[in-house]
């Protein structure tokens, strides 16, 4: 196991980078714990992918130091690091059996066959591949060589860290929920330090005790998925987090009251003291499912209109035009859905400020 | 006006692509087809496009025959997983390509180009090359070329599953509103309940190469036909519990007992599957009618604004979803509750006799 740490890491895939738009990793300093379930979350592009690749050592950073324990290692390739990782696709043997798959990388390094058999029939057990031990690997279903693949980084006892890919991209939605299990009761059981890159929230957020959100190259924010949601510092993380995204509304200050052209939104008064004091443009943040509808008019009511309904089963999604801009709101199975007209509440418990694309805290 | 499917079989060598497919698609219609990995959903398109021609059975569109015609001879646009765009050709001469080998004129190709692009938000990107372009942006291009052609039959075959997450929400918005402008028929495939929700429209329900059920797309998530259907069209997976209805009583194992809902009434006494979706079991009571389940933590996943409880109850698994967060122990005992008013009950064969929305099915509309 492993604490590792990030040291003044910048990488550009440029030969010789000059501008900061040509580094896909702009700055990243930061530590992760031994034994931490880390989510690296970002849209494509945002430099998660080589993120990761530097902390295997598929990829030395043009800038920076990887530490895992405390020793430089980066100069050191992926073989050299104790790391076992899973790839989006299952990389795997299809012609060998399940049982010689996972003893591979073992007898690989010459290990003595009674220590193989030992550790291939632990990890097998844990991964629930015991009844297909015999068979070829060939033959499984996606999700059970996804386990092989992860069984084979799990099966060396030295293992630092497993780092994920994107394992469940090609995984049918029923089966990713019993793989992510499977995954958490590693996590439980074992207490390795695992980081897991994905561009899907759902995932990130199930799977990480902590999650980095990254964007542009830089991190924008490290959180408990608690944090991310209630309190995101970054509209970025607002939008990206949560299905739909939180709503931004521009808006300028008048004591505690928010105005968006001549709607006023009452805000808490700790909120609205730091949103004088801040600096840049101003904007209301609300998430779908923190925003109130009612189908009567009533006071501190914002009145809207209602453009769209989507029925997605256990909540509907209702679409508003408040002038010109759209809102979105989550409402729960049962509860009424206003027709044409509703007046908005914006309980000020949730309603955040940012200024310039920050939170206001 | 549509396409017919009748009788359908595809085989390829022992192997069973699709099974006495029966289905009838109106234009006009967006229609999403549901099943899992390998449940036949490529195969579907591909005999509905005259990609691949069925090993017996008729495709007849607009009332006319096709099931010899090749592909290239009929009105057709597809879409597929992973995008294909000409590289060497800009985003305008990719969207406009199908229009050129059209023989269309310079002037009509220039506003249809434009058009679909403004409908997809490409229009300031139609000078570059697909190679400069992220990959969302690819697949508008490819979703761009196949709308303008105005096709009689546009195919989309899981068109966003390699795109990011939240770009997929995005378009799965922008696509709704697309489909709803266009006189065609729309079948769009896909393995997630939550997506086929959100187009809303028809959905096809298949796996093993049939169709299990067809219909409206909420009234067939309310009404799943079969244990089959249910489990496939539901994300978190949908909760099973076996018990017995007997003398107006609805038990479970030896201590579970509850009063049988009022669309529970006319069912013979037996042995049924009781099946519940998540959302709807609860941490705790919601109301005095409220069955109490007691069960074994074996995981809490928490995603900020929801809770996901993992428990084992016998030998069933249940997911408990809550909105809000809620940490529980791993291996700590609970109480589930569950309101018997929301039971799916299915028979012994796996077929559905009474939902929440229905009252007892007549037999006779049984499958």
């Amino acid at each position: 196991m492993a604490r590792i740490e990030l040291n003044e890491i910048a990488h550009s895939y440029l030969r010789n980078p000059q501008e900061e738009s040509d580094y896909a990793i702009k700055r990243i300093h930061n530590v992760w714990d031994e034994g931490g379930a880390y989510a690296l979350l970002g849209p494509s592009g945002c430099g998660k992918t080589t993120l990761l690749n530097i902390i295997s050592g598929l990829l030395t950073p043009t800038r920076g130091r990887v530490l895992y324990n405390g020793t430089d290692v980066t100069m050191l390739p992926p073989e050299k690091r104790n790391i076992a990782q899973v790839f989006q696709f299952p990389v795997l043997y299809d012609t060998m059996t399940v049982f010689n798959n996972l003893a591979f990388p073992l007898r690989n390094r010459g290990i003595p066959e009674d220590e193989v058999k030992k550790r291939a029939l632990e990890v097998a057990e844990i991964l629930d591949l015991t009844p297909f031990l015999n068979q070829r690997a060939a033959g499984l279903a996606a999700d059970a060589k996804q386990k092989i693949s992860l069984g084979r980084g799990l099966v060396r006892s030295d293992v630092a860290a497993i780092l994920f890919d994107e394992p469940l991209t090609v995984i049918d939605p029923h089966l990713k929920w019993h793989l992510r299990r499977k995954l958490k009761e590693i996590h439980e059981q074992l207490k390795l330090t695992l980081i897991y890159v994905t561009h899907d929230q759902m995932e990130a957020l199930t799977f990480a005790d902590k999650v980095v959100v990254m964007y542009e190259g830089e991190i924008v924010q490290i959180g408990t998925p608690q944090d991310l949601f209630e309190n995101p510092e970054h509209t970025f993380v607002g939008y990206f987090i949560g299905s739909p995204g939180m709503n931004f509304l521009a808006c300028t200050l008048d004591g505690n009251v928010a105005r968006i052209d001549g709607a006023r939104i009452p805000l808490d008064k700790k909120t609205a003291a730091l949103g004088r004091k801040a600096r840049g443009k101003l904007e209301v943040g609300i998430r779908p499912i923190h925003l109130e509808l009612s189908s009567k008019q009533i006071q501190s009511g914002v009145p809207a209109h209602v453009k769209a309904v989507e029925d997605q089963g256990s909540y509907k999604i209702v679409t508003l035009t408040l002038d010109d801009k759209i809102l979105r709101a989550k409402l729960f199975e049962g509860k009424a859905v206003p027709e044409n007209k509703a007046w908005l509440v914006f309980p000020p418990q949730w309603t955040r400020l940012f200024a310039d694309g920050r939170l206001v805290k | 006006m549509g396409i017919v499917l009748d009788s359908v079989n595809k085989k390829v060598g022992g192997e069973t692509y699709l099974d006495n497919i029966n289905l009838e698609l109106e234009t006009g219609t967006t229609n999403v087809v549901l099943g899992y990995t390998l449940a036949g959903k490529t195969s579907l398109l591909r005999s509905m496009a005259g990609l691949d021609r069925p090993t017996s059975g008729r495709i007849i569109v607009n009332g006319r025959d096709v099931t010899g015609v090749l592909v290239r001879k009929r009105s057709i646009a597809m879409v597929y997983q992973q995008f294909v765009n000409y590289p060497s050709l800009t985003v305008y001469k990719n969207i406009a390509s199908p229009l050129q080998m059209r023989g269309m004129s310079k002037g009509e190709i220039d506003r249809k180009v434009r058009k679909t692009a403004a409908m997809l938000h490409i229009e300031d990107l139609l000078d570059r090359l697909p190679s400069e372009l992220s990959g969302g942006q690819q697949q508008r291009i490819a979703i761009a070329r196949s709308l303008v052609k105005d096709a009689d039959l546009l195919l989309l075959d899981e068109p966003l599953v390699n795109l990011d997450y939240k770009l997929r929400e995005e378009l799965q918005v922008e696509l709704q509103d697309i489909f709803k402008q266009r006189e065609a028929i729309v079948v769009y495939t896909t393995t997630e309940p939550t997506e086929a929700l959100m187009l809303g429209g028809n959905i096809v329900v298949i796996d093993e190469g049939r169709i299990l059920q067809t219909g409206s797309t909420p009234e067939v998530y309310r009404n799943p036909a079969t244990l089959k259907v249910a489990e496939v069209f539901s994300d978190p997976p949908i909760n099973f519990l076996k018990g017995t209805i007997q003398g107006g009583t609805l038990r479970m194992g030896e201590d579970i007992k509850m009063p049988l809902a009022n669309y529970m009434k006319d069912l013979s006494d037996g042995n049924y599957t009781f099946g519940v979706r998540s959302n709807h079991l609860f941490l705790s009571r919601n109301g005095k009618e409220d069955a109490e389940i007691p069960a074994k933590v074996a995981l809490a996943e928490i995603t900020g604004s929801e809770t996901y409880i993992h428990v084992d109850q016998d030998d069933s698994h249940l997911v408990v979803q809550e909105e809000g967060v809620y940490s529980r122990r791993i291996g700590s005992e609970i109480t589930i509750y569950v309101d018997p008013a929301r039971f799916f009950v299915y028979d012994e064969r796996g077929t559905l006799v009474a939902s929440p929305s229905r009252a007892s099915i007549p037999k006779r509309a049984r499958r």
